[in-house]
């Protein structure tokens, strides 16, 4: 297989961008929740920006990503607008979903965002049927699955890994594994030394990369891409990578190593790119600086319009759940 | 030439509504297992032909992965396809019931209306073949208990390809329940392309005395002993829902506003069954206008047995169906 080429500095400035997006968005909504303003179960995926990151830079909006509950930062890197997803976690009638789906059911099509699932391990069989559409019209269009890596030991993972290369579809299975099924570490719920490991039993490549490392995730994820737009099927990727937050935000995370925690937390990926971009003069400070004023500026008005929008009217409770109304 | 004199059955019928839909719209694809020729084309038959006209890039035989299908054809409709997926028979639905309740029924309500699941499963279930416990079920009121999803019961092969063209077109999942006792029971050549809508119950039969309300196989039954009471001078209006969800209140209640009487039949254990919500419904419509508790017949409060005699005794009966329509009576 050949190596996917080098990011350019455009790119890697992009990349960054997508992360201080996540970042900045990740801080703002764990203070406005902590606060009481929001009331909403938040799945923080902070430790976790660099992966969606250097896999969305490569997307289209015409490309589909399905995600899950902890997800914020897949749409967000795929391009949900921030005003919208904060209407939405708010609960407004503005939001992505008129406020019908909440943090856990975005939905954004605009950008590529077709489900966000609430239920562990089942983005992976949608996504196939997005890919198999794909590939019946005869379209270039790729399908991320994004999933952690207690999905992997779901039977719906299996289920669509084996169906998906059995019809060689477009879809490229990303497992954020971040070393924890909700409360429970990896080898305590885990068999396989890897979840990467997994995909040789269904003769599907199966790759390992360091998911807090930019360049490495953006070189793996194009590869799959190229792999899966040339029409030769799926790939497993399993992107290594810490979450620093628990599993849904306020629980005492007293399951986490807290010696392994501190470490990942003092290699957080973000800052660390950050150093590197300026230091290998791919971006100067006064850009990123740029960057982050322009991104914080863009949450403080997405906070601002969330809060002022009005909330969806007792008669949407009729309306969406068919194409006609019912009674309720 | 008098085409209503052809007869045909509804594996027949339902392959006919496949083969039009596919031919009228590139966006309608077959998946489930053996579905392709090469596999026979269904263990029914019911989609054979289909792949060698279409090709099996669209009718596709799947892995025995009933979440993977399910899965597969909800993301093939949200982005405009209209899959028709088969799972062999309804008790292995369970098996993928996340895909269908979590997902199929609920993206539309949940995106605000950005996505929707135009998809059919298609299913067969029914006791009588002494299949047992696992192969059996009627498991309807599961469906009709959630939001967003339709349940279709055909009960015969015209209604079967009426129905099934409508399914197809609907732009909501629905679940499209076909009764393999009632396979090869033939009935008069459908006309090409006539839907049957959703949610419109049929008046089989005009009576005065007493409603019955039914759907799928227990139709035939229902008939059968209207018929025998006709002699007696007991007028039997004959209900077939059609569709469970959405139910036709208007129908049955303005019958049953005329007859004062009713009773409700299905295959499914009467427990908790769609017999309970008709019942709670025409006594919300009709209370004070009732002449006679409401009646219900359904199969035992148990799995579906093995045993013939125990097998027989579990569902209901003509028998069983006309004792609850003279209890109403008296």
């Amino acid at each position: 297989m050949k190596e996917h080429d080098q990011p350019d500095r455009l790119v890697l400035v992009e990349m960054y961008r997508k992360m201080s997006l996540i970042k900045q968005n990740d801080e703002r909504f764990r203070s406005v929740v902590k606060s009481g303003r929001l009331v909403m179960p938040y799945y923080s995926p902070r430790g976790q920006e660099v992966i969606p990151s250097a896999v969305s830079v490569q997307l289209t909006n015409d490309d589909y990503i399905c995600t899950i509950y902890r997800g914020i930062h897949d749409m967000l890197a795929k391009g949900v607008p921030t005003k919208l997803l904060w209407a939405e976690l708010a609960g407004r009638a503005t939001g992505t979903c008129k406020g019908k789906g909440g943090p856990m059911h975005i939905t954004h099509p605009a950008s590529g965002v077709m489900v966000t699932t609430g239920v562990v391990g089942s983005s992976m069989p949608i996504a196939n049927g997005l890919a198999l559409a794909a590939q019946i019209r005869g379209e270039k269009r790729v399908t991320i699955a994004y999933f952690g890596d207690g999905a992997s030991n779901i039977g719906a993972f299996h289920e669509a890994l084996n169906m998906a290369s059995v019809w060689k579809l477009p879809v490229i299975f990303v497992c954020q594994n971040n070393g924890y099924a909700e409360h429970t570490k990896y080898e305590y719920g885990t068999s396989a030394v890897s979840i990467a490991a997994r995909a040789p039993g269904y003769s599907m490549p199966g790759v390992t990369v360091d998911g807090n490392d930019p360049v490495a995730m953006y070189k793996a994820a194009g590869t799959a891409i190229a792999r899966a737009r040339a029409g030769e099927g799926p790939t497993l990727l399993e992107a290594k990578t810490f979450r620093f937050q628990g599993h849904v935000f306020g629980d005492v995370d007293a399951y986490m190593d807290p010696a392994e925690k501190a470490a990942a937390i003092a290699k957080d990926p973000v800052p660390a790119y950050r150093a590197w971009l300026i230091s290998n003069e791919h971006a100067s400070e006064a850009e990123i600086d740029m960057i982050e004023k322009a991104i914080k500026q863009e949450i403080d008005e997405a906070v601002e319009f969330a809060m002022a929008s009005p909330f969806p009217d007792v008669a949407e409770l009729r309306r969406d759940v068919y194409a006609q109304e019912v009674e309720a | 030439m008098n085409a209503k004199l052809e007869m045909l059955n509804t594996i027949q019928a339902v392959n006919m509504a496949l083969d039009y839909a596919m031919g009228n719209d590139p966006n309608v694809i077959v998946l489930g297992e053996d579905v392709a020729d090469r596999e026979e084309g269904g263990v029914m038959g019911v989609t054979k032909g289909l792949s060698t006209k279409y090709g099996v890039s669209r009718v596709r035989s799947t892995p025995i992965s009933e979440q993977a299908i399910i899965g597969a054809a909800i993301g093939a409709a949200i982005v405009g396809m209209r899959p028709v997926a088969e799972i062999m028979l309804m008790n292995f639905t369970t098996v993928a019931m996340d895909m269908i309740v979590n997902h199929a029924a609920k993206l539309r309500f949940m995106s605000g209306g950005q996505t929707h699941v135009p998809m059919v499963i298609r299913t067969m279930t029914g006791a009588g073949f002494s299949a047992g416990g696992q192969h059996s079920d009627f498991l309807e009121a599961w469906f009709a208990h959630t939001a967003g999803l339709k349940v279709v019961v055909p009960s015969s092969p015209a209604e079967a390809y009426g129905l099934m063209l409508s399914c197809i077109e609907d732009d909501d999942p629905c679940i499209f329940i076909e009764n393999i006792a009632s396979y090869w029971i033939p009935g008069p050549m459908p006309e090409k392309g006539v839907r049957i809508p959703l949610g419109k119950a049929n008046v089989v039969r005009k009576g005065a005395d007493v409603t019955v309300i039914g759907y799928s196989r227990q139709v035939h039954d229902i008939a059968a002993v209207a018929e025998k009471l006709a002699a007696e001078n007991i007028a039997v209006e004959v209900i077939d829902l059609r569709t469970i969800s959405p139910l036709d209140t208007e129908t049955i209640l303005n019958s049953v506003a005329k007859t004062r009487r009713a009773v409700i039949v299905h295959e499914a254990v009467k427990n908790f069954g769609v017999g309970a919500e008709i019942s709670a419904r025409i006594n919300e419509g009709l209370f004070g206008q009732l002449l006679a508790p409401v009646g219900r017949v359904g199969s035992a409060f148990c799995p579906v047995p093995f045993s013939k005699p125990l097998e027989t005794a579990f569902m209901p009966s003509q028998s069983d169906i006309e004792a609850a329509i003279r209890a109403t009576l008296k």
